[in-house]
């Protein structure tokens, strides 16, 4: 195998893996930037996947896709219920959710497919090629040939950009998430605007679950989602609470984990647990190097009393 | 036609009556002062004008029509801006963001840059649109908040203690513009609690006490004396003049050349600082916010490292922080908690060498005890410390500082957020102390309490020291805390 | 006051587990199982008879019962510690390891050294997020979160490698030798770790309660700010030192589990034990002797759910979905009642009198 077959193929896996990262981590930075850590995202994104897997076998793909979008959104909208709406603690309650999507995924799953359920097949989603584009060496195939989840993605984080920084809605949730009580001597109806932008993240978050299953994986299993909605809260950390970081973060992630393939493909043998902890702890030193410089937005976690 | 009439008022704040049944008229192209002690309803009304706050029955009427008044946002659109006590602008974001959020308008660059220089232009204030809001100093806050304020259209303007924790000269700037604000047509409520400055600026004058109107008239009706007798609804406690300093005693804080970084964020707050305090004398800090008087208070105090230079503080030391419900008390914790949590490591209840136990019983009596000394209003020492009123917390905090018997004592702004009578008990307190032998530091915001209780005062100006002759005048002391440009102050507000 | 907040807390309690039970109970039925059957299994499996009780409801109850000890502990100061699942399964790796070294020691001397070296490894898993918060500032939710992951396939890698049984088929290890056994109660198949949780529950109490240190951490927890300011307490000290301690439960209960219950390291040895322990430990709003009988509480639940699977086809995995439910409803209550300027999972206050 060439170097330049070797490299794209590399790169090409890494984009597919960062996918579900970058779309949790874009929905989880909106909630962020309104000063809400939402720990149900991993819930929502397993809640995601199990209804895409459910309605692409009823429905196809784009079946999948919608109902993922409202499961997320589902998990999402309970956490808003309960930490913005209530004012419960905002890391208990996701913690919370998760647990339950852990027991709710499982159990439908395990209902609708039996004990075994071993080698469910879902048709996946096929590559879609940009006309033009993907023809670009190494590059063209890595970014511009991927399935539809992909776009999505890439799309989300320069409309995110747009949101919180060009329309009155964003500049909005940015004082939300930085000074609660200055927002509302503003006007700005706090709860709402955190429960909007909460939801669209669990929304977001969903969509990762289906690309997950739809476009990468091709099956569902228990707890597959593995962490990942707790990664994208480091990606968020990582690419400092701004979309295009984050989208880098995502990427940079997606290369991580994607060198299991490289050393697979250069025939090195090496134990496939340490791969499977390499994208974890490779998170942690990354938030260890990041986050003593870095500023969260200032009310992030608060309740809605407290002064930002 | 009335701009502004308040009916019939009344607030209740859980089993606080806040308000009661208080009628308010402003009078088109005024300056209306709106006097009384902290505690009395004078915010509570204007946030009831402004829509922050709803009223539990009476009427708000706006240019003579009775409105319902659910948000701000409601009461911008009448023409009603408020500029509020503490800045409400958010740090993180630029002044033109800040402007935008608050006039509902549009973050688009170009568009928002045209707008915001608009409105700098009609109410002939500047400042740097892109600047963080953070980075602004104290009299700058209080520009951006005038200036929200004023962004759109507004006839009647609330300004909630716009002067508190401004320089006397900055005050007066404020003063000018909100003068000139009523010449071109508008209303304006200056809320505040300093007599002086309301006399002298406003054409009308209402003093609430306890929740209900005292008094309402011309200002050129009624003199400084009537009006405090309305404040507080009485004569004043003799205050006894400040004993001549008996020859005070050892130096107790010596600092030599000491730099301390800022608090918070980087840089230097206090260069350079060269001073000393000794026992039996009472020196007071007189700075605007952010200038350094922060730091040298937290460093006397131990709190702050020193970055370079030399300081020698003798304990024990005592320490009243300057918000006592995030810094000086655990608000849901007992009384008896709270004085253990000042006290573990000299008070008698405890007990054990190397895992050392809580006696609760004994901590317990100890708490009635101290209570009972320090005169703390409190039905026992079990109640949570939130149930107490501010001054009886502060009570509570001076008491706990006092009671480790401290050759230094620091007091951060002491007397804020205190009725007339709670703000003389603690300065009593601050003076028997001194009195008792501790070397007292004492800042406060208000220039005026700190010319009348302190024995020396020092001045922190853009973080340098500089001592205050003896006999000079007010004026004086207000120019020198003015002299150097005025630092950044840090991002969350030094509040 | 203080016979009106027992009452609240008891109706919490009550409400929070009763709305647990009661999902389950609707999602049975909209399921289209046989709700009052499946429930009797749950009962029957619990405290059917004295053998349930002991061995299928108070043998899960040790693990939760320490976990949620040292979750509350960690929470008295603020901190959360979400790994308590990866602290238990090295608490178990290194159990495992040290006995199937320690065949040949006398009893008490080899059940010390399990217990030791367990509890050591769980709070050696705590020093990597510990010095992430307190130097770095990374909030301890996600470290110990992440850390879980790793843990498990350490796991993995152990029993599929170092540790491997000997005939190096199955992904486990060989059995540890009788003499590294807990000891168990004749006629039942619980053992002593379940003294060692009750003695804990009282010594954490006495911590918490009525030493310095203790009051300190409480201290954090209810305002960092005025404990430093105030209390001239060092806040990243005490609540490192809290944190650790907490590691150390959790690895505790994963030796304990090794050397009482399967005497032999396999994956998947918890069936979720880290996160059950937060819903024993809020539960029982974070007081020790309280933590007891939530930790039965859920032992039972989980033994019902065992029992429901066998006998009613209902897959356990179900048993989330109460807990799930049962931290909701008590933060929720939180919330309401920080409102009225009480909390719920909040410390026990032994000066309020």
């Amino acid at each position: 195998m060439d170097i330049t077959t070797l490299v794209a193929g590399f790169l090409a896996a890494a984009v597919r893996v960062a996918t579900p990262l970058l779309l949790a981590a874009t929905g989880e930075t909106l909630g962020e930037r309104a000063g809400v850590i939402n720990l149900g995202i991993e819930g929502a994104m397993l809640g995601g996947a199990l209804a895409a897997a459910l309605g692409a076998l009823h429905g196809g793909p784009w079946v999948g896709v919608l109902a993922a979008a409202l499961a997320g959104a589902a998990v999402a909208a309970i956490f808003a219920i309960v930490a913005v709406g209530a004012g419960a603690d905002q890391i208990i309650t996701g913690t919370a959710l998760t647990l339950g999507a852990f027991g709710l995924t499982g159990a439908l799953y395990r209902q609708s497919f039996g004990a075994a359920g071993a080698g469910l097949s879902i048709p996946t989603m096929g590559v879609i090629e940009v006309p033009g584009l993907h023809a670009i060496p190494i590059i063209g195939q890595a970014f511009f040939a991927q399935p539809a989840p992909t776009y999505i993605a890439m799309a989300a984080v320069p409309a995110l950009w747009w949101l919180l920084f060009r329309t009155r809605w964003g500049l909005a949730v940015r004082a939300v998430g930085e000074s609660p009580s200055a927002a509302r001597a503003a006007g700005v109806r706090v709860r709402t605007t955190r429960s909007i932008a909460t939801v669209v993240g669990g929304l977001l978050a969903g969509l990762g679950g289906a690309s997950l299953v739809l476009a990468q994986v091709g099956t569902f299993a228990e707890k597959m989602t593995a962490g990942r909605g707790f990664v994208a809260i480091a990606i968020v950390v990582l690419g400092r609470w701004h979309p295009v970081g984050v989208a880098i973060a995502a990427l940079l992630f997606g290369t991580a984990s994607a060198l299991q393939f490289v050393f697979q493909a250069m025939g090195l043998v090496v134990p496939y647990q340490l791969f499977l902890m390499l994208p974890y702890v490779l998170t942690l030193l990354a938030l260890a190097g990041v986050v003593g410089r870095v500023r969260a937005p200032a009310g992030l976690g608060r309740g809605t009393e407290e002064t930002g | 036609m009335l701009p502004l009439t308040l009916r019939g008022i009344h607030k209740h704040f859980g089993a606080v009556h806040a308000v009661r049944g208080v009628d308010f008229t402003l009078g088109p192209g005024e300056v209306h002062a709106l006097l009384g002690e902290n505690g009395a309803g004078k915010s509570t009304l204007m946030h009831i004008a402004f829509g922050l706050v709803r009223a539990d029955r009476g009427d708000v009427v706006v240019d003579g029509v009775a409105r319902a008044l659910r948000s701000p946002r409601e009461a911008r659109r009448l023409g009603v801006g408020m500029v509020h006590q503490h800045f409400t602008s958010v740090p993180a974001l630029s002044v033109a963001e800040n402007i935008a959020l608050a006039a509902g308008w549009s973050p688009k660059t170009r568009l928002l840059a045209k707008r915001v220089d608009g409105v700098f232009r009609r109410v002939g204030l500047a400042l740097d649109p892109d600047a963080p809001a953070w980075t602004l100093p104290v009299a700058l806050k209080q520009r951006l908040e005038i200036v929200k304020a004023l962004a759109t259209d507004v006839r009647i303007l609330l300004l909630d203690e716009p002067t508190a924790v401004l320089a006397p000269a900055e005050a007066d700037e404020l003063l000018r513009v909100v003068r000139r604000f009523t010449e071109q047509g508008g209303t304006a409520v200056l809320i505040t609690h300093k007599l002086r400055e309301a006399l002298a600026t406003a054409d009308t004058v209402t003093v609430l006490r306890r929740g209900q109107v005292t008094f309402s008239g011309p200002t050129a009706e009624i003199d400084a004396d009537s009006v405090l007798r309305y404040m507080i609804g009485g004569r004043l406690p003799e205050s006894r003049p400040a004993p001549p300093a008996a020859a005070p005693g050892a130096v107790r804080i010596q600092a030599e050349a000491l730099d301390v970084a800022r608090d918070g964020r980087g840089g230097t707050a206090l260069r350079q600082a060269t001073f000393s305090v000794r026992a039996g004398e009472i020196v007071g800090i007189a700075a605007v916010e952010g200038n350094g008087q922060r730091e040298l208070m937290r460093a006397a105090a131990g709190l702050l490292p020193p970055l370079r230079g030399r300081l020698d503080v003798t304990g024990p030391v005592g320490f009243v922080p300057e918000d006592r419900t995030t810094e000086g008390l655990i608000p849901e914790f007992s009384l008896t908690e709270n004085l253990v949590l000042g006290l573990d490591r000299v008070a008698p209840w405890v007990r054990g060498r190397r895992f050392r136990r809580i006696d609760w019983n004994a901590a317990r009596e100890g708490a009635a005890d101290i209570l009972r000394n320090f005169e703390v209003d409190a039905p026992g020492p079990g109640v949570p410390a939130a149930s107490l009123s501010g001054g009886n917390q502060q009570r509570l905090v001076i008491a706990r500082a006092l009671e480790q018997e401290p050759t230094v004592l620091v007091a951060e702004n002491p007397t804020r957020g205190l009725d007339i009578r709670a703000a003389q008990a603690v300065e009593a307190r601050l003076r028997a102390a001194a009195h008792e032998g501790a070397a007292v530091l004492v800042y406060s915001s208000d220039l005026d309490e700190i010319l009348q209780i302190a024995n020396r005062v020092l001045v922190v100006a853009g973080g340098t020291v500089t001592e205050v002759p003896p006999h000079a005048r007010r004026e004086e002391v207000g120019a020198m805390m003015l002299n150097v440009h005025a630092e950044r102050a840090d991002p969350s507000g030094s509040r | 006051m203080t016979l009106t907040r027992l009452h609240w807390s008891a109706l919490v309690v009550a409400s929070a587990f009763s709305a647990g039970i009661a999902i389950l109970a609707l999602g049975l039925w909209a399921s289209g199982y046989d709700a009052p059957q499946a429930l009797t299994a749950l009962w029957n499996g619990a405290f059917g008879s004295w053998y349930a009780f002991t061995s299928a409801t108070l043998l899960r109850a040790v693990p939760l019962i320490i976990i949620g000890l040292g979750f509350a502990l960690a929470l008295q100061g603020g901190a959360l510690n979400i790994g308590a699942e990866g602290q238990f399964y090295v608490g178990a790796i290194a159990a495992t390891w040290v006995g199937l070294e320690v065949g040949h020691w006398p009893l008490v001397p080899a059940i010390g050294a399990i217990v030791s070296v367990a509890t050591i490894a769980g709070a050696l898993w705590m020093v990597v997020p510990v010095w992430l918060k307190l130097r770095f500032g990374v909030i301890e939710v996600i470290s110990t979160l992440l850390l879980n992951f790793v843990a498990e396939a350490l796991v993995s890698l152990m029993v599929q490698g170092p540790l491997q049984e000997s005939t190096g088929v199955f992904p486990q290890s060989n059995l540890i030798p009788l003499s590294a056994r807990l000891p168990i109660l004749p006629g039942t198949r619980l053992h002593l770790g379940f003294l060692f949780a009750l003695a804990l529950s009282v010594v954490v109490w006495y911590v918490v309660t009525r030493t310095v240190w203790g009051f300190r951490l409480r201290a954090v927890g209810a305002s960092p700010r005025a404990a430093e300011i105030s209390g001239r307490i060092k806040s990243g000290r005490v609540l490192g030192t809290a944190l650790l301690w907490s590691g150390a439960l959790a690895g505790l209960a994963g030796g304990l589990e090794v050397s009482g219950v399967s005497y032999a390291l396999y994956q998947n040895l918890s069936p979720g034990y880290g996160f059950t322990g937060i819903a024993v430990a809020l539960l029982a709003r974070l007081r020790p002797i309280g933590i007891v009988f939530t930790g039965i509480l859920f032992g039972a639940l989980e033994a019902g759910a065992g029992a429901m699977q066998r006998d009613a086809g209902i897959p356990s995995v179900a048993v989330y979905v109460v807990e799930a439910v049962v931290i909701l409803v008590i933060v929720l209550a939180d919330s309401r009642l920080r409102h009225l300027g009480r909390s719920t999972v909040s410390r026990p206050s032994p000066a309020a009198a």
